[in-house]
């Protein structure tokens, strides 16, 4: 398992990126007025975020709610337009394309949801559900062909073949989650974003759904963002993370650099609020509470981001932007204190 | 210690068009004065109706308590008239909700919500509730006590009124604080936060906490002991320890083999519980794990088993529970 897992690691040293962020901003106005609105402030929801992803890599995005992890996500699908900065595809800028040029790239980028009550219409069958963006996207043009592929990506996500009858509301929460993993994959995709595409499960269907995953990046040959909360789980799936905050990238490593050092200090508090299942290792450990609550994107603490709540803060954190600079190779860090 | 809360053989059911849903059946267990006691299970295993059903909650129709006590100091809280549990819910006893957002009232301030909880129960002047009010909200880490009073709960943020549901919670005083997924809507660092508050103020004034999770680690981190539900029966229940380091129950081995954790080496492939949770209205006579369970024989199908003890406080529900660790060597 850890020999594998090695052999990819180096792999993807040499593997060229797939997507690559520069400077990405997304602002979503405030308006005042009814009949004349006027922009009264932004929500600086993604404020100036790089990185990119290589093929075969799994990213993890993680962050608490408002961090702006799910914009990014939002960006790339181009469900968002974006405020500022570039998102290259395969080398493609896809911030500058119109729609009819996106067409094959809404093809090769797909996406899972969090939520498997409201990501399904629930007057389709879910055979309808898999076959529309297929006859849409010219995919398999042969309507019987269409419905043997179906029942075949239905078995790989682990679900009865007989399911393509049913509706929605006849499944449980994991099963209608394997029918959204079986409609990103139906576009043959090269890259999925899961959007919290776990967080809703319960913990036994979670871990089975998490296996598929995995096993589908194998099979599949798939470049994964991982946007979620839940740092256990992420870890579990990514090659590096990413933590967010306010907007803002605060540290970027290898998944197992990142949670043997972390080095900003949001990050550890991330790492310490997590409680371990095990009752002796969690008596023996230190608990640092971050004090505070997470403030307004509509108006954010000047300088960094986190100086309210940090406790290492010094008095230049509240006016100087940290710089997000590679500290170690393949470690970011946004903070000058501990840099 | 004395037995603060006992819960003996109760059975919660609720009459559905699709049949009869057995939400509790058969739940034991009981709660010292100031320990905190954790039910740990997925969804739909019963551990809220439990909790409901301690409140007397249940609405009529579709559920019902049809069977069972519940002991709370001695008395049999199912005998009690509507109007002296009211005065039981509140004081002797306190909930703490899930949803921050919906378990208070939008169209009360806050100060008005936390006097009417005290004035209904207590005899205490305007004055003095309002300043017994500000202190409580003090005490659980809201800045600024005087003015908060006057905000109503869209003023203020999910982990802020979670604060102030346990403000409410503790403002008269009780014996035992019923908190159902409690920080589940939160974020990471804010439930870390929350929780801390609850142990600590539940220490300081000698309160038992029961605590609705599904979450493990917030079980290893605040329970002395863990009842685990699964199909509205508690199939396995010991202290905090030998539950994680001994457990004797399939599905309890199954729930630790299938989180992931942040002290793991990482690769570690997980271990799911294959299958999906049984239909509660369609319950057979057999265990109803079984179907789900790897170590699974014929006689599981035949009769559910009784809790069979394992060592002091630590009980499980299943037959094999003596070889269960080494079955799990093998497999």
């Amino acid at each position: 398992m850890s020999a594998t897992s090695a052999a990819v690691s180096h792999d993807l040293d040499s593997a060229e990126n797939l997507v690559e962020v520069r400077n990405l901003k997304k602002y979503f106005p405030v308006t005042e007025g009814v009949f004349i609105p006027r922009v009264v402030a932004n929500v600086k929801a993604v404020n100036g975020v790089s990185f990119n992803i290589k093929k075969g890599e799994t990213l993890g995005l993680v962050g608490e709610s408002g961090c702006g992890k799910t914009t990014i996500g939002r960006c790339i699908l181009q469900l968002e337009k974006s405020t500022a900065g570039e998102i290259f595809y395969d080398g493609v800028d896809l911030n500058t394309l119109d729609q009819k040029e996106l067409v094959p790239y809404r093809q090769k980028i797909q996406v899972i949801f969090q939520d498997p009550y409201s990501s399904l219409n629930p007057r389709m069958k879910i055979g309808d559900i898999l076959g529309e963006p297929m006859r849409v996207h010219n995919i398999i043009a042969d309507p019987n062909k269409r419905v043997e592929r179906i029942r075949e990506l239905l078995a790989v996500c682990g679900l009865n073949p007989r399911f393509i009858d049913r509706y929605p509301h006849e499944m449980s929460g994991g099963q209608r989650q394997r029918v959204g993993i079986a409609r990103a994959l139906c576009m043959n995709p090269d890259f999925i974003i899961c959007d919290e595409a776990v967080s809703a499960l319960d913990v036994s269907i979670q871990a089975q759904v998490i296996n598929l995953l995995e096993d589908l990046r194998e099979e599949f040959g798939l470049t994964y963002l991982f946007i979620a909360h839940d740092l256990s789980v992420v870890r579990h799936l990514s090659n590096r993370v990413a933590v967010m905050y306010l907007g803002n990238m605060v540290e970027l490593a290898d998944s197992d650099e990142i949670f043997n050092n972390p080095m900003h200090p949001y990050t550890k508090a991330l790492l310490d609020a997590i409680p371990i299942p095990d009752p002796v290792v969690e008596a023996n450990r230190e608990h640092r509470i971050v004090k505070g609550e997470i403030p307004s994107p509509m108006n954010p603490p000047s300088g960094c981001v986190f100086h309210p709540r940090c406790d290492v803060a010094i008095d230049n954190c509240s006016n100087e932007v940290p710089e997000f600079i590679e500290v170690k190779p393949g470690h970011w860090v946004a903070c000058p204190v501990v840099s | 210690m004395s037995k603060l809360l006992e819960i003996e053989n109760l059975q919660t059911q609720f009459y559905t068009s699709a049949g009869t849903v057995k939400a509790v059946d058969g739940v034991t267990y009981d709660v010292e004065g100031g320990e905190t006691v954790a039910v740990v299970g997925e969804s739909g295993c019963g551990k809220s109706v439990t909790a409901l059903s301690i409140m007397q909650l249940i609405p009529w129709p579709p559920g019902k308590i049809i069977g069972g006590e519940i002991r709370f100091d001695g008395q049999n809280l199912l005998e009690l008239s509507e109007d002296d549990m009211r005065n039981v819910r509140g004081r002797d006893i306190a909930m703490v909700f899930q949803e921050p957002m919906t378990s208070l009232n939008p169209v009360l301030s806050i100060g008005l919500q936390l006097m009417e909880t005290m004035q209904q129960h207590m005899d205490i002047s305007d004055e003095d509730a309002r300043k017994r009010a500000a202190e409580l909200l003090q005490k659980c880490g809201i800045s600024e006590p005087e003015r908060r009073l006057d905000q109503y709960p869209h003023h203020l943020s999910g982990g802020m009124r979670q604060r102030v549901m346990i403000a409410l919670s503790l403002s008269c005083n009780p014996k035992l604080i019923v908190a159902d997924e409690p920080t589940t809507a939160l974020d990471v660092t804010i439930q870390a936060q929350i929780l801390e508050l609850m142990k600590s103020l539940t220490k300081e004034m000698g309160v038992a906490l029961i605590v609705i999770t599904h979450n493990l680690g917030v079980v290893a981190r605040y329970a002395d002991r863990v009842n685990v539900m699964y199909a509205g029966k508690i199939i396995e229940t010991g202290t905090a320890e030998q539950i994680y380091h001994n457990p004797r129950h399939p599905y309890t081995l199954g729930l630790l083999a299938s989180v992931p954790r942040l002290d793991q080496e990482r690769g570690t492939k997980l271990i799911p519980i294959e299958g999906q949770p049984p239909d509660l209205s369609r319950l057979d006579d057999g265990c109803s794990f079984r179907p789900r369970c790897r170590f699974a024989q014929d006689r599981c199908a035949q009769s559910f088993p009784e809790l069979t003890n394992i060592e002091p406080g630590h009980e499980a529900r299943c037959f094999r529970s003596n070889e269960i660790q080494d079955l799990r060597e093998v497999s």
